[in-house]
């Protein structure tokens, strides 16, 4: 399990959480979503650590503060929104970074298989400042799940805390970025990744917590959560939500939202 | 189902290993630097020639007065001084680029060298005004002293304008370091100008950096400074490659960020302090010796920071001999050589990087 308990984030005189309740589940791919700042990003921060906050955090049922930076290495790996690099590292080289001690012998091959599913392995020699933004994103994707290995073991789920991790990807790679989390959530692991297409989260996630100005405003199953009436109330604006064929995953057409307000 | 990664892909071969390479270049640096050290041992105003010292030894000889004050106490302090100071301003200037995430940053630009420059001039010019019986006290030492004094203070107080709850701001830091340089400037600024004459040569000479004041006694005052700095320094390469990619995803990958920031700028204080205390304005080694590294065998602090301290001294210890063999039987600073043989290779490196990669 990854709990959050009345979690609040202060930046300076602005709340930017209020006391938020969050859980999900390992075998799960959960979404974050909701409007340019209503505090999906915070709370993902809050949760890795990065962001001083009030509340617990607890991962596998033990409380992150407490916990050793190897330990929570160890047990969750967290993709940024976007990473810059200082020096001329190669793809390869910033996928070993990644890579915890004592893996030194199988690193190097470790690090090449988890390039090849960002379908970047061709790209392992070239300098990391010289992919584009999309490749870098999917560079970094792979260095992360070097560093957490296998979805699950005996020491437990491990944890991918992914933020827009499809932001800068075109079609077919966000396709098959959230095929990847999907997979590692199918094998047993844990994932929780803040989105902005909705129709992908439809698609790819079990559940979605819905924020809204520092708030829950909704949590539940995708079909739960993405009806035209929650999610025009949190984006403030009049939304329909249709239902795909087969399966039948709920959608969103834009393009319908603008009718309808017409 | 989308499968855009080809099962054979799994199997791409990876690409040339340059931590195997840079690791490799440690013999041949190591190599050259008993080369070199041999060479400075041998080179000098006297005419003591090193060969000629070992040959009366092999014939069972004892070697002559001078020959002994020539090279145990002249040459061979010189040397162990310029291969540790060497090495620490090569390695505080990776461990600073590393922690500043910057490749043009260098020790002075923590406001370190400034400080312990200021501590140096306060010293030299306002020394005598100290009581007679503290002055006797610190004799010789008093300049070194205030010099590593200066760049401790320094580093102290940028640590607290930077550091809150328990985080430090790299880029407060810089901007507070260059403050502290510019204070530290205008204060030296004043004090050269209240200076007379002899103090100006003093203060010339010791902000060109020399190693001429090199003895036994002030090596065990710096070495075990500067080889615990140094030493402490390689246990910093896995989190400086992490810091590479931001101090939260070092978090991330397990590196305890804090901890490892508050030693690095230990170990830079420390090396860049001593260093500066015991022979002056030494520019440029911390900055071109890591620059070349990572052209030569890629980033890789793992491997970098040896070869660092290495090529440092060993680059210092040439420079020493350039510097006392040019006029001899005088010598020129040796900074003015560092800066001479450095300027030009540094300007290279950012023409060359111009376009190339952006830094």
């Amino acid at each position: 399990m990854l709990d959050a308990r009345d979690i609040s984030v202060r930046l300076g005189r602005s709340e930017i959480l209020k006391g938020i309740d969050f859980a999900a589940k390992p075998g799960q791919l959960t979404a974050i979503c909701g409007p340019n700042g209503s505090g999906k990003t915070t709370l993902l921060r809050a949760m890795t650590g990065d962001l001083p906050c009030t509340g617990t955090v607890t991962l596998n049922g033990r409380d992150i503060a407490h916990l050793a930076p190897w330990e929570l290495a160890a047990m969750r790996g967290v993709l940024p929104q976007a990473s810059a690099l200082a020096f001329p590292f190669t793809v390869l080289e910033v996928v070993e970074i990644g890579l915890s001690r004592g893996r030194a012998a199988g690193q190097t091959r470790a690090a090449m298989q988890a390039l090849a599913r960002v379908d970047l392995a061709h790209h392992a020699g070239r300098p990391y400042q010289s992919l584009s933004g999309g490749e870098q994103q999917r560079a970094q994707l792979a260095r992360v799940l070097a560093q957490v290995g296998a979805p699950t073991d005996a020491d437990g789920p491990r944890w991918l805390l992914l933020d827009e991790p499809v932001s800068a990807l075109d079609i077919a790679h966000q396709l098959e970025v959230m095929q990847i989390a999907r997979d590692f959530a199918d094998a047993g692991g844990g994932v929780v990744a803040v989105m902005h297409d909705l129709n992908l989260t439809a698609m790819f996630a079990d559940r979605i917590v819905l924020l809204a100005e520092g708030h829950v405003l909704s949590a539940g199953t995708v079909a739960e959560v993405m009806t035209s009436e929650t999610l025009s109330r949190a984006y403030g604006c009049r939304l329909q939500v249709g239902t795909a064929p087969p399966p039948g995953t709920p959608f969103l057409l834009p393009h319908a939202a603008r009718l309808a307000a017409e | 189902m989308v499968a855009l990664t080809d099962p054979a892909a799994l199997d791409a071969p990876a690409p040339p290993d340059r931590l195997a390479r840079a690791r490799r270049l440690h013999l041949w640096l190591a190599l050259a630097l008993v080369a070199i050290s041999l060479a400075s041992l041998t080179v000098g105003a006297t005419g003591v020639q090193l060969l000629d010292v070992a040959g009366s030894l092999a014939r069972g000889e004892a070697l002559s007065r001078i020959e002994r004050v020539v090279l145990l106490d002249i040459r061979l302090p010189r040397l162990v001084m310029g291969l540790a100071v060497g090495a620490a301003l090569a390695v505080s200037g990776a461990v600073m680029q590393g922690l500043f995430r910057n490749p043009l940053a260098d020790p002075g630009i923590v406001g370190v060298s400034a400080g312990a420059g200021l501590g140096a001039i306060l010293a030299i010019v306002l020394g005598g005004l100290l009581p007679p019986a503290l002055l006797g006290l610190a004799g010789a030492h008093l300049v070194p002293l205030a010099a590593f004094l200066g760049g401790w203070i320094s580093t102290l107080l940028l640590y607290r304008v930077a550091t809150r709850r328990g985080q430090t701001s790299v880029a407060t830091m810089l901007l507070a370091g260059i403050a502290l340089a510019a204070l530290s400037g205008a204060v030296s600024g004043v004090l050269v100008y209240m200076a007379d004459d002899t103090q100006l040569r003093d203060l010339t000479f010791w902000g060109l950096g020399s190693l001429a004041g090199a003895s036994w006694t002030k090596l065990a005052a710096a070495l075990p400074i500067l080889l615990i700095a140094v030493s402490g320094a390689m246990l910093l390469g896995r989190s400086l490659n992490a810091l590479a990619l931001g101090e939260a995803t070092a978090a991330h990958i397990g590196i305890p960020v804090q901890r490892m920031k508050r030693l690095a700028i230990l170990c830079v204080a420390a090396a860049t302090g001593a260093a500066v205390a015991v022979s002056g304005g030494i520019g440029f080694i911390g900055i071109v010796v890591p620059h070349l590294l990572r052209l030569a065998s890629g980033p890789d602090h793992r491997a970098l920071l040896p070869n660092a301290a290495l090529l440092g001294a060993a680059l210092l210890v040439g420079a020493d001999m350039i510097s006392r063999s040019v006029v001899a039987p005088a010598e020129l600073p040796i900074g003015i050589v560092t800066a001479v043989l450095g300027a030009p290779v540094f300007l290279w490196i950012l023409l060359r990087q111009r376009g190339v990669v952006d830094l």
